[in-house]
């Protein structure tokens, strides 16, 4: 009985906001908030695009490279639209018109073919979570300046579900022709960036998005089109795409310096990452914790969920280990499932903090048995001292040797529960 | 006595074994032939004329493919680099704007700032590294692509070509009559490849 009434009363209230709303309708120039002057309703009941509550300020930060996503507020996997990292050269998000966008696809194809946004979205489609993360995170920047906080170090990384259509349908769409072996991919934007891909991985796994967490694309992100090139350099994922050449040999474009190298038999491939000795373009398995992580302040001794990312641009994360005490001893962490490929994983560890000094780092293992190396340990496989971070090479040479660093990040919990970054220290 | 096996029940149903065994793959065979001629499973698309496909069409190959027909010297460019150029990258190429707002103008932004790169010196990060690449016709595509940025695709290929000879002299690494067209810019051996 009480919850009928308070259903009628319920739907009373809204009934006199919708006739608020048609009054403001009707009336316009009123200039009144709809449903304003009716008691007992609230003005702020009807949001046609909601937003968040005036106490969640979690914003994006500047770097010169762009925008740095918030990781030290992240929750799950998924990084919220409007949240997600952008780093565009400080290109301004082109303002398209969907229904005045086209896709062509040409080059070494049978037929050449040209398609609205109307016509992708009328072919089958799929959805996937994946990471995009810049081939710069966690690198020079991060490194050099000695960042204090997560968004500074880790920033450079989101998570989204994307939903668009397999390029590999497209491509029998057009009929890939003997001899191609790369397609360029090419924006709308400024300066319409362009990027190569090689066919093999164009035929695997890299959607054609015009999704991304249950809605169309951000400006930012490349609406009304972008590749989502999964598990590779953030780069390559060209926003805004509005071409798709075949080709047997990548364009070598200015966004393509210090990545691709010639391979000597008069073709091209990418430059390995030197500390991974791996394909520089893969991004290598990373974690971080997100919480405690730098800058923030433990109020007290007691329990605490220590959580964070784990991710690998080589397949699923497999295991993520939790240390408290500065390496000495790992533990799991459990992951949250479903565990994606080429996705950001949650990891989550139980910590009584005693109250002393402790430092926190994680580490991950990706599907291939890689192992997120310490700072030593990838200056080592580099064949560098723990100098060579500080010195002026590093910070002046444009070489591959900045991208694709995954070092494990450590934590320093003072005991006045400051968390500070420890990466040198 | 050989006649009737192909009649038994038994063998019979061992012939037709036989046959499923031969008739699967060939039928897995025939799909996949299916798959590699590639033909359209959905019909949507429309096919662009030559002309949409010329008019889109950018992308030229290290190796000089799609490059057009032209070619340019250091000194031509000078020319067209004091009027195109000159008010965003300085007199020389290393001085910055000199028309007032000029920055302003300047649409990508590098670890500097937003800021038109100086155009001298192959080192660091000088036109974001466009000079560690190791071909020249990065430079040119680059210039044909984005530059100038408030007027892209508005220089002829005799202006890219020739601002892109004015380039590579001045950075040291052709000489002021060198003519840069199609054949010659694939052949330019850069800095890093001297390595």
């Amino acid at each position: 009985m009480r919850s009928k009434q308070s259903g009628r009363r319920r739907f009373l209230k809204e009934g006199a906001a919708l006739a608020g709303l048609a009054l403001g309708a009707i009336r316009p120039a009123s200039g009144q908030e709809p449903g304003s002057e009716q008691p007992g309703v609230s003005s702020g009941g009807f949001r046609a695009y909601g937003e968040r509550s005036r106490f969640v300020t979690s914003v994006r930060t500047l770097d010169p490279s762009g925008q740095l996503s918030p990781l030290q507020d992240s929750l799950g996997i998924i990084t919220p639209s409007g949240l997600h990292n952008v780093q565009s050269r400080g290109y301004d998000p082109p303002d398209i018109d969907p229904r005045q966008h086209r896709l062509l696809i040409h080059g070494l194809v049978d037929r050449p073919l040209t398609f609205t946004l109307a016509e992708l979205k009328r072919l089958p489609s799929v959805s996937r979570i994946h990471f995009i993360e810049c081939s710069g995170n966690t690198g020079r920047t991060a490194l050099e300046e000695k960042a204090a906080t997560i968004q500074q170090t880790h920033g450079k990384t989101s998570c989204s579900e994307w939903t668009g259509v397999l390029l590999s349908l497209l491509l029998r769409e057009v009929g890939v022709q003997k001899g191609a072996s790369w397609l360029v991919a090419e924006g709308a934007e400024k300066g319409n960036r362009t990027e190569s891909i090689p066919l093999e991985k164009a035929m695997d796994d890299v959607l054609m998005a015009y999704g991304q967490n249950g809605e169309p694309l951000r400006p930012e992100q490349g609406y009304p089109l972008r590749l989502v090139v999964a598990g590779w350099n953030g780069g390559i994922n060209v926003k805004w795409l509005r071409r798709i050449t075949l080709v047997d040999q990548p364009a070598m474009s200015k966004q393509e310096v210090g990545t691709l190298v010639p391979d000597g038999k008069g073709g091209w491939r990418f430059d390995s990452a030197m500390a991974q000795k791996v394909h520089y373009a893969e991004m290598p398995p990373k974690s971080v914790i997100t919480f405690p992580s730098g800058g923030q302040k433990l109020p007290s001794r007691g329990f605490y969920e220590i959580t964070g990312l784990a991710w690998s641009g080589w397949g699923a994360i497999r295991t993520v280990e939790v240390s408290t005490d500065g390496g000495r001893t790992w533990k799991d962490a459990p992951l949250q499932e479903p565990v994606h490929r080429k996705a950001h994983t949650r990891f989550r560890f139980a910590w009584n903090w005693n109250g002393e000094e402790a430092l926190l780092q994680s580490r991950c293992t990706d599907e291939r048995g890689n192992v997120q190396p310490t700072l030593a340990e990838l200056s080592k496989a580099m064949g560098v001292n723990s100098d060579y971070w500080q010195s002026d090479y590093w910070k002046s040479t444009a070489t591959s040797e900045r991208y694709g660093l995954n070092a494990v990040q450590p934590w320093k919990v003072a005991r006045d529960g400051g968390v500070q970054n420890a990466m040198f220290s | 006595m050989l006649s009737n096996l192909g009649r038994s029940p038994v063998m019979g149903a061992f012939r037709m074994r036989c046959f499923l065994n031969l008739f699967v793959p060939l039928m897995v065979l025939a799909s996949c032939v299916e798959a590699l001629a590639q033909s359209p499973a959905y019909n949507l698309g429309r096919t662009p004329s030559e002309e949409e496909i010329r008019a889109m069409d950018i992308t030229i190959s290290p190796n000089g493919k799609g490059l057009p027909p032209g070619s340019g010297t250091a000194k031509e460019g000078a020319n067209i680099y004091a009027k195109r150029c000159a008010y965003c990258h300085g007199p020389t190429g290393a001085e910055g704007p000199t028309l007032p707002g000029a920055a302003n103008l300047w649409p990508y932004s590098s670890s500097r700032g937003r800021v038109p790169p100086s155009l001298r010196g192959v080192k660091g990060d000088t036109l974001q590294g466009i000079w560690q690449s190791p071909v020249a016709t990065t430079i040119w595509d680059y210039n044909n692509r984005a530059m100038p940025p408030q007027g892209e695709r508005s220089l002829s290929a005799d202006e890219v070509y020739s601002l892109t000879a004015l380039l590579l002299y001045w950075n040291g690494i052709i000489q002021e009559s060198d003519v840069i067209d199609a054949k010659s810019l694939p052949k330019i051996r850069m800095p890093i490849r001297k390595k």
